[in-house]
């Protein structure tokens, strides 16, 4: 072993310098991101690669220049949709894993089973009908909508969560309805303050969605430019005809929204390694 | 089910007259027998049910059969000197309120039985001689024995409302021929059978060519997206675990920050890059590299390469993430007793990691097939389904049948044609999972590297 600490070395070496490279090819579009949201000079293409000038009138121009792309207030509305369907969601989606974990009831295989093929439909087959839907019922093209459609899918998400819960030992619950517990005071007391982990990951998964959705806005929101959320409206300021004007502010405002949710992510990056492997062998 | 249906039906015999009236008027069962909340909530249910259907869900239930007859029209009205509106039936929300109006009809037969079998139980119990529990002793019961109820009841409703009724909506709006030349309330859409079906599998020669075309790259593109990813996901997940390797964490962060961008923007950013006079031409002409910028996105193939590429920066981390923890889990003596026959690191990565990874992430490496088959973004970001096609019927070169599936619905509202390759893509889809499925349960039961 000893002999071949030249040959470690050499090769420790080789190995840092592959992923250095390989990390330098992965943060090229970041780099290009932020490059882009400080270029001074407008327009998405430019015949060079580094900027001639720099500047910070892209942040700006985003809370001051609202007649068209109104940033702050679908920072506002996206904050109050992720908010409140990162609520329902959580509190559901727990629920949910709850009782496929711990209950035992006659329907439970069925509803599992019923559970396992509704998500096999593709999601956008059925947004055309929930349009519809919410039309009949006066709610399209209002925030309350997305709140509903980007929470209403919880009960189909309980897997990572189950698998969790699964995992806490019964002798807890045992215990407990030895001295005289409920089941809905095992669910509150002890299950769920023994998932903290899970309650996490699935808050900040939930909350992450509405950030990065833009199709479901697309359809619910029409041209309602002040209920657009930040997805859908970064979305427009890239289409044909704003491109030109407004690449940049586009940039700088990607870099806002993307900066807290890396830092979620980098959060969840933990939990992710082990959990959703050991959910996924557990089927 | 059979069995306790032919219970109750016995059960019901056996019960006295209150009980058997209660299949007409709901809740008599309860309110003779003294439970009169209760029964006065079946009583208050099967009211509401009929107010409903003889009001509102009775007149679209009738169209059912036809989606209706009348479309809107417009008249000119002499006296008033403009075109008036009559208004007519409308396809969409027959069928929309129909699809509900079934609904609430299963879920009034369940509550009908409910009612049934409490009338039963109250008769039973009076016989008995026993005591009546109240609504609020039964109510109580739902924070335990039956906690499943209270727990699952919101779930279910909102499951309901927004997945099972608009996949059912849109499952029957497959054997319909609501497309762009049949918009209701101007014109209506009626029931065509199979014709949507025969139309993409075999009669008419442009969405045959479209569908099949596309549903071979779907494949093609699945297989090298998956098969990619995981080859390079594994080696770099074997390049940061290796022992040598200093601070992990730090180089996982590192990859994992430009996949937690949202898709939206890292995505466009690379399409707008990749456009004939994008950054990556720019780069490329500035290197020397080529003197014409390369069209990335208009050329079949070099757009096919190019969103798997991207697709590998996008995949990789993932991938990379989730077999960290996987590789942490081999047993350690498995290499020790490796090393110690001599065997390099090679060998080792041969024998040991990737028989061991391929067994272990199987389920895992089938989900993320099935997920590739509906990789909306990458594709639609990055190429928009372009470059666009005459051959094909509304869709491009890029295409996935899940991309064609959103355009034909959003942008030419053919949603027949749309509900049509929703249903294939479910079935596609579920044998794929049916595969996973069985697959995890023999890892469960085998254990073999335990």
């Amino acid at each position: 072993m000893k002999m071949a600490s030249g040959r470690r070395r050499r090769l420790s070496f080789l190995l840092h310098a592959l992923l250095a490279a390989l990390a330098l090819l992965w943060m090229i579009p970041v780099f290009w991101l932020l490059l882009s949201s400080f270029r001074a000079e407008p327009g998405a293409y430019t015949p060079y690669l580094w900027p001639k000038g720099f500047t910070l009138d892209n942040y700006a121009r985003l809370f001051t220049d609202t007649r068209l792309f109104n940033f702050p207030r679908w920072f506002g509305n996206t904050l109050l949709v992720a908010v409140c369907s990162c609520l329902i969601t959580t509190v559901l989606t727990l629920m949910v894993a709850y009782v496929y974990s711990r209950l035992r009831f006659k329907s439970r295989r069925a509803l599992m089973n019923a559970s396992l093929v509704l998500g096999m439909f593709p999601g956008f087959m059925s947004m055309i009908a929930i349009y519809h839907f919410l039309k009949a019922v006066g709610l399209d093209q209002t925030l309350l909508a997305l709140i509903l459609v980007y929470s209403g899918g919880a009960a189909l998400n309980y897997h990572i969560a189950k698998g969790f819960f699964d995992t806490i030992p019964k002798a807890l619950d045992e215990a407990a309805t030895l001295d005289g517990a409920s089941k809905s005071v095992i669910f509150w007391r002890i299950i769920l303050p023994n998932a903290r982990p899970i309650v996490v990951n699935t808050a900040i998964n939930a909350f992450i969605a509405p950030w990065c959705d833009f199709i479901f806005v697309s359809v619910i929101m029409k041209d309602n430019y002040d209920n657009y959320t930040v997805a859908k409206g970064l979305y427009t300021m890239v289409d044909k005809a704003n491109i030109y004007d407004w690449y940049t502010a586009f940039c700088a405002a990607a870099v806002l929204i993307a900066v807290p949710i890396v830092l979620l992510f980098i959060r969840l990056q933990s939990f992710y390694v082990s959990g959703v492997t050991s959910g996924s062998v557990k089927g | 089910m059979q069995k306790a249906k032919r219970c109750l039906l016995r059960r019901l015999r056996e019960a006295d007259a209150s009980a058997r009236l209660s299949c007409a008027v709901m809740g008599l069962g309860c309110l003779r027998h003294g439970q009169v909340a209760k029964g006065l909530l079946y009583l208050a249910a099967e009211g509401l049910f009929i107010a409903y259907m003889a009001c509102f869900g009775g007149r679209y239930l009738a169209k059912f059969g036809t989606l209706g007859d009348t479309a809107q029209a417009r008249v000119w009205s002499e006296e008033l000197q403009i075109y008036q509106r009559i208004p007519g039936d409308n396809s969409m929300l027959i069928l929309l309120y129909s699809v509900l109006s079934i609904a609430l009809c299963v879920l009034f037969v369940v509550i009908w039985r409910m009612n049934l079998l409490s009338a039963c139980r109250a008769c039973e119990r009076a016989r008995a001689g026993e005591k009546q529990p109240s609504l609020l002793v039964e109510a109580r019961a739902l924070l335990d024995e039956r906690f499943h109820v209270t727990l699952l009841s919101a779930p279910m409703v909102s499951l309901l409302l927004f997945t099972v009724l608009p996949i059912v909506f849109m499952v029957l709006i497959a054997f319909t021929n609501f497309d762009a030349d049949h918009q209701p309330p101007g014109s209506l859409f009626t029931w065509t059978g199979m014709t949507n079906v025969t139309d993409v599998f075999l009669g008419n020669a442009v969405k045959t060519r479209t569908f099949f075309g596309i549903f071979g790259w779907t494949m093609v593109w699945a297989v090298l997206a998956t098969f990619t990813n995981y080859i390079f996901g594994l080696l770099l997940a074997v390049v940061i675990n290796n022992k040598l390797v200093k601070a992990k964490k730090t180089w996982r962060t590192l990859f994992i920050i430009p996949v937690a961008i949202p898709q939206f923007v890292s995505l466009l950013l690379i399409s707008r890059a990749l456009e004939p006079s994008g950054a990556i031409n720019v780069a490329l002409m500035e290197l020397g590299w080529i003197d014409a910028p390369l069209p990335f996105l208009l050329d079949e193939r070099l757009a096919r390469m190019a969103v798997v590429v991207i697709n590998m920066w996008i995949g990789i981390p993932y991938t990379m993430m989730t077999f960290s923890g996987v590789l942490m889990n081999i047993p350690s003596e498995l290499y020790e007793s490796a090393e110690m026959d001599g065997a390099g690191p090679v060998r080792r990565f041969f024998s040991i990691t990737l028989p061991y990874m391929v067994f272990v992430t199987t389920p895992q490496t089938i989900t993320t097939f099935v997920a590739n088959i509906n990789n909306f973004n990458v594709i639609y970001l990055l190429t928009a389904g372009g470059p666009f096609s005459l051959d094909y019927y509304q869709a491009g070169k890029t295409d996935l049948l899940v991309t064609w599936l959103y355009k034909l619905t959003v942008d030419h509202h053919d949603y027949a044609l749309a509900s049509t390759i929703g249903i294939f893509i479910f079935m596609l889809v579920s044998v794929c999972s049916l595969a996973v499925y069985n697959r995890s349960r023999a890892v469960r039961k085998e254990d073999m590297f335990q």
